[in-house]
């Protein structure tokens, strides 16, 4: 069996990386998107300053603030304070309003709009007796590369896996590789293991690629777990892959598959948090980003890199996104056809 | 003959059709047995059910006496009418990709030899001419030394000298002691290769046999045919003779006799035909349509 997975895996691989078109769009594509966006978001453009409200976890303030009156302020509702806190000192948010006591605040040294934020809300107490006790953080800014690039490599981990497998599956069916195959001793189970492991190997690889790219241009920010972000990914991948599988499990026409893909990924690029965080939308849209597998793919890996995670922190996403790959994985082997 | 591979009361139904209504026949163990048809017959049908690549909507095939296992996969070969090979693969990289799939195989060397590929071998399998592909697609059939082969259409597409090449390679393979299953909707291709032929229209059988035995079956020795323009107009038509595309086809044991009948008669011999009659006469006769349209 394994030998007749390796020959498919080699013959798979080998029309991979000699179709160089496909081999550039796959290594140079998200290059060309970390840049973009790198470029375009150098002075990100923000016109309020964003406030976060600390309550307890019900979401009850035992105080009130005048602050909380002005307009043209973002208030976040937050209710985790070690995240909370962590957000001031990474200035994703400027300034920390602490109601679950006596109110307090939290602000970053460093931080412009913090400066400005802590002017407002002087100004906002009337009473300066009444002033809520002023706390600081110090951490530098998270800059927005930072912060996407964890996102950016998960979307292409997602379009590399759902396409690769995808497309390709169908057009063998269309055009007749998958019959051919199917007369000879191989299964559906090795056929679709093969593709599985080809593109995994290609995804990991190419991903590699474009991290150690990004490391030697960008030098963007890896605190965590080199292994954990590993296992992030591979789970994410094969959580996509197997997707990929579903939805090639019957098609007939690329143009049908295309179609099914692009309506599966453009939500997840849209609502999974690769471009902007999810944080401060619409409660629905962060309802539907939770069943969205790259919302955790892209959570997780930017809790590694960014927060310093280790692989038992990222344990629940790593779980979910492998479990989820099992279950659509034995859909796709129950649902696949040859012809 | 041991019996190879049987086939009991074969239908399969799509959507509005029946492809296949009710066909039964039996291939003998190193024979060449052809199912002969015009498009649409069912005969690619058929052969799909046999090979085990689809199920039938009812009725049985039997390999050996029994159901098809999966060891069936390891004793059988088949080319297919129109496939795609893998993109980016060599001839080479493309027979040994084959070749590992399955538990025997014919040396690389003897398979390159036998359908001549030497020259190809390090081609690219898109940059392969129509004779080139089928020779390689034959090759992939036989990549595992089958005891079964099936061949569908194998030679449709290919120009006049590529097909002679291939029907040579075919009867190479079944000096082999190979049993070979083919289709075809050409008559000459059937009646050069097969042992037995079936022949079908519509998804059922109107004839089987041998190709001589079951064209001496249904007509005398020869067919003459002359163009009709060289009839003269006033005369009536001969006895026993028919008009057919432009031609009057007169079948008789003899020719001299009906050649005198005409010459009496004041036609026009010098565009005369005389032709013995074969298996796509036959298919005009029995269906009333003719096998190329």
């Amino acid at each position: 069996m394994w030998h007749r997975i390796q020959a498919i895996l080699r013959a798979r691989n080998r029309e991979f990386y000699r179709d160089r078109a496909g081999l550039g769009w796959n290594i140079f594509m998200p290059f060309l998107m970390v840049f973009g966006f790198a470029f375009i978001f150098a002075n990100e453009p923000e016109d309020l300053l964003k406030v976060g409200v600390l309550t307890d976890p019900g979401g009850r303030a035992a105080a009130t603030s005048p602050l909380l009156e002005l307009r043209h302020i973002d208030f976040l509702p937050l209710t985790n304070p070690d995240a909370a806190m962590s957000k001031v000192d990474r200035h994703q948010i400027d300034l920390l309003l602490d109601l679950r006591g006596a109110p307090g605040y939290w602000v970053n040294l460093h931080s412009a709009r913090g400066y400005l934020a802590e002017r407002l809300l002087e100004s906002a107490y009337q009473d300066r007796e009444a002033l809520p006790q002023r706390r600081t953080l110090s951490g530098q800014a998270l800059r927005y590369v930072d912060w996407v690039l964890p996102g950016v490599l998960g979307m292409n981990i997602m379009f590399s896996s759902l396409w690769g497998v995808g497309w390709v599956i169908v057009r063998y069916r269309k055009n007749g590789v998958l019959r051919r195959l199917q007369a000879t001793p191989l299964s559906a189970f090795e056929f679709l293991a093969a593709q599985v492991l080809s593109r995994l190997s290609v995804v990991l690889a190419a991903s590699l690629v474009v991290y150690l790219g990004a490391d030697l241009l960008l030098d963007f920010v890896m605190r965590g777990s080199y292994l954990a972000l590993l296992l992030v990914y591979v789970a994410g991948a094969l959580c996509f892959i197997s997707l990929g599988l579903v939805v090639a499990a019957r098609l007939r026409t690329e143009e049908l598959a295309d179609g099914v893909l692009n309506l599966l990924s453009w939500p997840m690029l849209l609502l999974s948090g690769v471009w902007f965080s999810m944080e401060g939308t619409n409660p629905l849209a962060r309802l539907l980003s939770q069943v969205l597998p790259l919302t955790h793919l892209v959570e997780a890996a930017r809790r590694v890199m960014v927060d310093g995670a280790g692989v038992i922190q990222v344990l629940p996403e790593i779980a979910l996104l492998g479990g989820s790959a099992l279950v659509l994985l034995t859909v796709a082997a129950r649902l696949f056809r040859w012809d | 003959m041991a019996l190879l591979l049987e086939a009991l009361d074969l239908v399969k139904v799509f959507p509005g059709v029946r492809a296949v209504d009710g066909i039964s026949f039996a291939v003998a163990q190193g024979l060449c047995f052809g199912l002969l048809g015009p498009n649409g017959a069912g005969k690619t049908t058929t052969l799909e059910m046999l090979e085990g690549i689809s199920r039938p909507s009812s009725g049985r095939v039997l390999y050996r006496g029994r159901p098809p296992d999966r060891a069936f996969r390891e004793d059988i070969g088949i080319q297919f009418q129109s496939t795609a090979l893998q993109d980016f693969q060599t001839v080479r990289e493309t027979l040994e990709l084959f070749a590992s799939l399955y538990r025997r195989t014919l040396p690389l060397d003897a398979l390159v030899d036998l359908c001549n590929l030497a020259e190809i071998l390090e081609r690219d399998t898109r940059k392969l001419s129509g004779g080139q592909r089928q020779r390689l697609l034959l090759a992939v059939a036989l990549v595992n030394d089958p005891k079964l082969i099936f061949l569908d259409e194998p030679t449709t597409g290919l120009d006049p000298q590529s097909r002679r090449n291939f029907w040579g390679l075919i009867e190479t393979v079944r000096r082999r002691g190979k049993t070979l299953v083919l289709t075809t909707h050409y008559m000459e291709e059937a009646q050069r290769l097969c042992d037995e032929v079936l022949i079908v229209d519509r998804g059922r059988i109107v004839a089987r046999g041998q190709p001589q035995a079951l064209v001496r079956e249904h007509f005398p020795a020869t067919v003459v045919r002359l163009p009709l323009d060289a009839w003269p107009r006033d005369a009536s038509l001969p006895e026993g003779s028919e008009v057919r595309e432009g031609y009057l086809e007169i079948f008789a044991e003899e020719a001299p006799p009906i050649l005198a009948q005409l010459e009496r008669a004041g036609a026009n011999l010098n565009a005369l035909e005389v032709e013995t009659p074969n298996l796509e006469d036959l298919f005009l006769k029995l269906t009333g349509h003719a096998l190329r349209s």
